[in-house]
């Protein structure tokens, strides 16, 4: 398997999640993961445990990259346009960004829909999770 | 001692909004000097200049106020500088107003200038992980991704479609092509926008703001003062707001890859959070507002702003654009300026064109573009980093 785009930042493997971090205190979560001051106003703690992320979730919204981003953004050549997601997870209460997995087609989506993360690779080869719409 | 906290606005100026290719600060000293004009006061009377700045990695971009102070003509003023992406105007204008307040001057200049980098904005080179910025650049997810977010959660949960978005553009097309001040001054079309390239569906290039080189002024004084030289009438910033926002924060936020999590507190928006301040400052509410001029970095994004501004009930900012409420001749027009459609954005000056217009309509002054017997205007804004303002003027 490639190397991940960031490191420590998700889990490989058949059911991938992202590694995001709790307060010990308040329950709080933070993606990507945070070290130091919890940013709860209400919460004085700085212990944190790393934990992994709902794995799936419902679609918040979603776009597309019709032109090529610029850098740091690595791009094939010819520039292939991608799908861009914003998912809700339910448990974490939080809305978390990702590409959209090859097969999940813009045309396809409503907001509200099942998505679940998977792993493939940015247009350079390293890998990255993405959102999939899970079919029923 | 009066418990009134208003200010008044003696004179304003702008430099054309454009791509000029000069130093900021040329358009800085344009802007000033037509502010100080429009006043009647003197250069050398301002006790306080006030500047916004932005962020250019290095001299002269971090420095405002005195740089400006300097191209007018050293005088002695006491200088600030102010820094707040795009609400770094009204940063300037609140400095301005606290040493009035406190009687520490009387008369203040506030002043933003930019000129603008070419090309895209991308971050700093180099591998950084640690910097959100870096990250969602690297994933592929730009300013735009941002913006079309929250434009197709719109067409999700309240029906709007792209012709929505299409009529914001028509109708700031038509109030910019009114102002002397804005760069595109053309008139288009539905099927313009329909034909112009999708950038991050569902907006396309023409629903999408550009950047601009520009400058704006203003000369702003006690009440006292004002009233000594004759301009006891003039118009007046009721309020203020330049709120950050609270955790925890529910809308998907340009750098962020994620949200706030709301498991220990409620979800706060921060945008709608910006006006409430300014109104219950003033102690106006939004039944009283003539205008308004907001941040629309996209079109669907002044939808967004018209409700947080609380002038019509959530979701129901396209019917508003529909019916012709918000254009010229409407109830409410929004964005009589042809806003951020027609000038492309120069951060630092923005905040403060959008008072500018608003002080234009106020006196009377706004020429094609005024809109009758307008009394009270509100601006809103919001940049990176936590910052945004909204400001209140009245007669
Ligand atoms: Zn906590």
């Amino acid at each position: 398997m490639s190397t991940p785009v960031l490191e420590g930042w998700f889990t490989l493997g058949d059911k991938p999640q992202l590694l995001g971090s709790r307060c010990s205190v308040c329950g709080t979560y933070y993606f990507p993961k945070l070290q130091g001051y919890c940013r709860n106003p209400d919460c004085s703690s700085e212990r944190f445990e790393e934990v992994p992320l709902s794995r799936s979730g419902k679609l918040w919204s979603f776009t597309s990259a019709s032109y090529q981003p610029p850098e740091p953004y690595i791009a094939s050549a010819p520039f292939q346009p991608f799908g861009i997601a914003a998912v809700e997870l339910l448990k974490e209460k939080m809305v978390v960004l990702g590409q959209l997995a090859t097969g999940t087609e813009l045309a396809s989506l409503k907001a509200g829909l099942d998505m679940e993360l998977v792993l493939e690779p940015l247009d350079d080869g390293k890998l990255t999770w993405k959102w999939k719409q899970v079919r029923a | 001692m009066s418990t009134n906290k208003d200010i008044a606005i003696l004179g304003v100026g702008m430099h054309p909004w454009g791509k000029w290719g000069k130093n900021f600060v040329e358009y800085g000293v344009k802007a000033a000097r037509d502010a100080l004009a429009d006043s009647g006061v003197n250069w050398r009377d301002i006790q306080f200049v006030s500047g916004a700045a932005t962020m250019r990695n290095g001299y002269p971009g971090y420095v405002a106020g005195a740089t400006f102070a300097q191209a007018l003509g050293w005088q002695g003023a006491q200088v600030n500088t102010s820094y707040a992406a795009c609400a770094s105007g009204s940063q300037a204008l609140a400095a301005a107003r606290s040493k009035i307040l406190s009687g520490e001057c009387e008369v203040a200049l506030v002043i933003g200038a930019d000129t603008t980098p070419k090309g895209f904005l991308k971050p700093a080179p180099g591998e950084r992980p640690d910097d959100p910025d870096w990250v969602r650049f690297r994933l592929g997810i730009t300013n735009p991704t941002y913006f079309a977010l929250y434009a197709r959660r719109r067409m999700e949960i309240y029906g709007d479609t792209q012709d929505d978005f299409a009529l914001v553009k028509l109708k700031n097309a038509e109030h910019g092509a009114l102002n002397p001040y804005a760069r595109y001054r053309k008139k288009f079309t539905v099927e313009d926008v329909r034909a112009s390239a999708m950038v991050a569906d569902p907006l396309r290039l023409m629903d999408i703001c550009a950047t601009s080189d520009g400058a704006a002024a203003l000369i702003v004084s006690s009440l006292d003062y004002a009233k000594r030289i004759g301009k006891a009438s003039a118009p007046r910033i009721a309020a203020i707001s330049t709120v950050t926002p609270s955790f925890a924060s529910a809308v998907i936020e340009m750098p962020d890859l994620a949200t706030d999590s709301a498991v220990a507190c409620e979800p706060q928006r921060f945008r709608a959070a910006l006006p409430r301040k300014a109104y219950e400052e003033a102690g106006i509410g939004p039944e009283d507002i003539s205008l308004a001029e907001v941040y629309d970095l996209s079109t669907a994004l002044e939808l967004d702003w018209i409700e947080d501004l609380q002038l019509c009930a959530r979701g129901d900012g396209a019917k508003l654009v529909r019916a012709g409420v918000t254009k010229l001749g409407g109830r409410l027009p929004v964005n009589t300026s042809g806003g951020l459609a027609c000038f492309g954005e120069a951060v630092p000056a923005q905040a403060l064109a959008q008072v500018c217009e608003l002080a234009w309509q106020l006196r009377g002054e706004a020429g094609e573009r005024q809109v009758t017997n307008a009394k009270v205007g509100i601006t809103a804004n919001q940049g990176l980093f936590g910052h945004g303002s909204s400001v209140i003027v009245k007669r």
